[in-house]
């Protein structure tokens, strides 16, 4: 291209030369035709031979592609027996994230909810509410989005986040915890904010439940879901059955606990799961949990003797104790045609300590004990590839309640509130589900609540692992 | 409670059983990887197969029975590209055991040690299950085993250094019977050359590839969706106009697409082994091949 130019420039000097130099004799003149023309001859043999040049390196170029086309086709057609130069030191392969940012997942839910009765008055007859409880708002609505990131942080350590964005549009952090990789035998220590271990489903996020909603047992006693703001120690035994015992110490702000002021623990959890096949077609795992809070000054909304709307406060000890079962069936240990789980959980809660009835009046202390249960099963079964159908059945027992002196204005009730969930889903893959659920709530005392979702839930990004 | 949990730890440890420290615990995802672990260290290594022929290595549960695996291994033999992506990265880091993490010599990965095929040019879930790092089914070519066979012995050597003759002994022996086994299998094979088939699942471009087979179909959709009757329709016009020999399935796979384009385009549908255990022949690698082969030659009938 420069050529080119440098050749009209030439061109055009020339075509200037005569008006320019109409001072100068015609020797002159002629001297500078002769060099002009000398100067296109000489431009014009070194275009043709660039253009040689040109047409030389482009066939050479083709027929490297054509060797490096043939070189591909051998390297993946390696001869019979013949190994790679050294076979030891793998073929480079990209990262899956193709770089060193963190894996990101994106769950997409959103949920349509028909309720029979107000769920503002949605309360679980006989137990003191915490946590995030009830079925939600009524109609449309965006169920819980979460972000997600994971990845290794170093040769020790591996990070994980979950953030979840409400229906509400307020950001919390759901997860966001380290874990050690690198500790000897079978040894883990996470640190941060994280689901507890206790129970079968507490640590699981919302997106890979069954059903749409926690079952009521999870929501009398942990407020659907336990998270702690501290450390975890979990061990796995060197067997060849898993057995796997924890503890954990952390905040405990998290409901049955309170957000207190102080420099130790406000909550304690041990757990031990156990669990095997049985043949190649089925496996279980069963556990063992308690949990311990001591909540100060844990508030919440209640209805007393007298009809009235009152806060009550309650400050004391609170311990959970739980066992978890759980059992997968599939033929040949493939599910994907087929395959069956059956899984229940059983707690039971000890309170024992101040209860201030109404705060915002007399605030009248007294002691308050109580000791209640409750537990849930459900089967769920997948009876056609991408298709399942479960039935969750849920039972909770007021059991004994002591208001001390204030049972004279607040009222101890021996209901038992019950749940019954069918539902079906559909995931055409493994990243995608559609889900309609039908319940009938028990949970206020002597009123049904008839409830009916039907939820969609997505898995953008990071291929999700999913625990058992 | 907290004395029950006491209690409970010091039962455990009376229970806690004293398993042999002399052999190499292998944990194979897959079984084709126990039968090379077995024939490369025979009795010096102690191998658990994760996965049976019969279930679909794409979509494994994270048992506590593997979870216990992992923790208790030396080595994990697996074929990585993203095959166990659904359920060994939870296993790996519930485990707890820092000798089998990526990029440990306890963590072995066939598919670093063979070239890929079908490499996807675009990554979009909407192609289906596509692999990054390309297919990842790399056993049905028995030049990729001898390929992973080099370096497993070597892999083995590196962790058991004292036992690292032996192993190279067995991979000797091994390589030259697999040599001459594949030049067999090759010679029989010959009529396959060309033939077309049609697949349920994407799970054969290297046995394709090897044996020269033309690939015309595949009952899945996309890659790991459920064959649709619409979609087994398209397949069943396709063949009118271009018919195939064979509908080949592997053994895991459920039997009614293949069955109904069977009876269909009238074609014999055929179950290869796809992996160690996969048929009654298929007892370990050599068996694995010899029924391959078998069940592709029905076709040339």
């Amino acid at each position: 291209m420069f050529k080119h130019t440098s050749l009209a420039a030439a061109l055009a000097a020339s075509a200037l030369a005569p008006a320019l130099s109409f001072a100068a004799d015609s020797a002159d003149l002629q001297q500078i035709h002769k060099e002009i023309a000398d100067l296109r001859q000489r431009y014009e043999v070194r275009i043709t031979e660039l253009e040689a040049r040109l047409q030389k390196a482009e066939s050479t170029a083709a027929s490297a592609q054509a060797k490096a086309e043939q070189a591909d086709q051998k390297a993946s057609q390696p001869a019979p027996g013949v190994s790679a130069p050294d076979a030891t030191s793998p073929i480079a392969s990209a990262p899956a994230g193709g770089s060193f940012n963190p894996n990101v997942s994106l769950i997409l839910s959103g949920l349509y909810t028909n309720l029979s009765r107000k769920p503002e008055d949605y309360r679980i007859a006989g137990f003191i509410p915490g946590g995030d409880i009830g079925p939600g708002s009524r109609g449309f609505s965006l169920s819980e989005s979460e972000l997600g990131f994971a990845a290794n942080i170093d040769h020790l350590f591996y990070g994980q986040a979950n953030f979840s964005v409400s229906p509400q549009n307020e950001i919390s952090a759901e997860e966001a915890f380290i874990q050690t990789t690198a500790l000897p035998a079978g040894m883990k220590i996470k640190a941060g904010r994280f689901f507890s271990s206790i129970g079968y489903l507490n640590d699981q996020h919302s997106h890979t439940w069954d059903f749409v909603d926690n079952p009521l047992v999870y929501q009398a006693f942990l407020g659907t879901q336990f998270s702690h703001d501290g450390v975890q120690l979990k061990w796995l035994a060197p067997t060849d059955t898993f057995i796997e015992l924890g503890a954990e110490a952390g905040r405990g702000s998290d409901f049955p606990g309170s957000d207190v002021d102080r420099n130790g623990a406000g909550a304690q959890a041990l757990f031990v799961h156990v669990g095997d096949d049985i043949g190649v077609s089925s496996s279980w795992r069963a556990g063992l949990s308690y949990l311990h809070a001591t909540p100060q000054g844990r508030t919440y909304a209640d209805t007393d003797a007298f009809g009235n709307s009152v806060t009550n406060s309650f400050s004391g000890g609170s311990n959970l104790v739980g066992a978890d079962f759980i059992w997968k069936w599939a033929p040949n240990g493939n599910g994907e045609r087929q395959n069956f789980k059956l899984q229940g959980e059983y707690f039971r809660r000890k309170e024992s300590g101040d209860l201030a009835y109404n705060t915002a009046a007399t605030a009248q202390a007294s002691r308050y004990s109580s000791s209640q249960s409750g537990w849930y099963t459900q089967g769920v079964f997948q009876f056609l590839p991408t298709w399942r159908v479960g039935l969750r059945y849920d039972l909770l027992d007021s059991g004994v309640v002591d208001y001390g002196s204030n049972a004279a204005n607040l009222n101890a009730t021996d209901y038992k509130p019950t749940k019954t969930s069918l539902m079906f889903d559909w995931s055409p893959s493994e990243f995608s589900r559609l889900r309609l659920q039908v319940a009938r709530d028990k949970s206020r005392q002597g009123a049904a609540d008839n409830q009916l979702f039907v939820q969609y839930q997505m898995s953008l990004g990071a291929h999700g692992a999913h625990s058992y | 409670m907290k004395n029950a949990f006491f209690y409970l730890l010091a039962t455990l440890g009376i229970l806690l059983p004293v398993t042999s420290q002399s052999a190499l615990r292998v944990m194979a995802c897959e079984p084709e990887w126990g039968a090379l672990v077995q024939e490369l260290a025979a009795d010096k290594a102690s191998v658990y197969a994760a996965t049976t022929a019969l279930q679909d290595p794409h979509h494994i549960q994270a048992r506590p029975s593997l979870i216990a695996a992992v923790r208790n291994a030396d080595l994990l033999v697996c074929t990585g590209a993203e095959l166990e992506i659904g359920w060994l990265p939870v296993m790996l880091r519930q485990s707890g055991n820092p000798k089998v993490q990526p990029g440990q010599p306890g963590y072995f990965e066939a598919a670093d040690f063979v070239s890929k095929l079908e490499i996807p040019t675009r990554l979009d879930r909407a192609d289906g299950d596509v692999h990054a790092a390309g297919n990842p089914h790399i056993q049905t070519d028995p030049r990729n085993i001898a390929l992973v066979a080099d370096a497993l012995a070597k892999r083995l050597a590196q962790i058991d250094p004292a036992n690292a003759a032996f192993f190279q002994g067995r991979y000797q022996d091994f390589a030259a019977r697999w040599k001459s086994a594949t030049q067999r299998w090759e010679k029989d094979a010959a009529p396959l050359r060309g033939m077309p088939i049609v697949v349920q699942h994407k799970a054969y471009p290297y046995l394709e590839n090897w044996l020269g087979l033309n690939e015309l179909a595949t009952l899945e959709p996309k890659p790991g969706v459920e064959p649709s009757s619409a979609h087994l329709a398209e397949v069943l016009a396709l063949l009118q106009r271009q018919p195939a020999k064979l509908v080949i399935r592997s053994a895991y796979n459920d039997s009614r697409g293949a069955d109904w384009l069977a009876e269909h385009a009238k074609i014999p549908a055929v179950v290869l082994p796809f992996t160690v255990g996969g048929s009654d022949r298929a007892k370990d690698l050599f068996g694995l091949f010899d029924d391959t082969i078998a069940q592709l030659l029905k076709g040339t009938k």
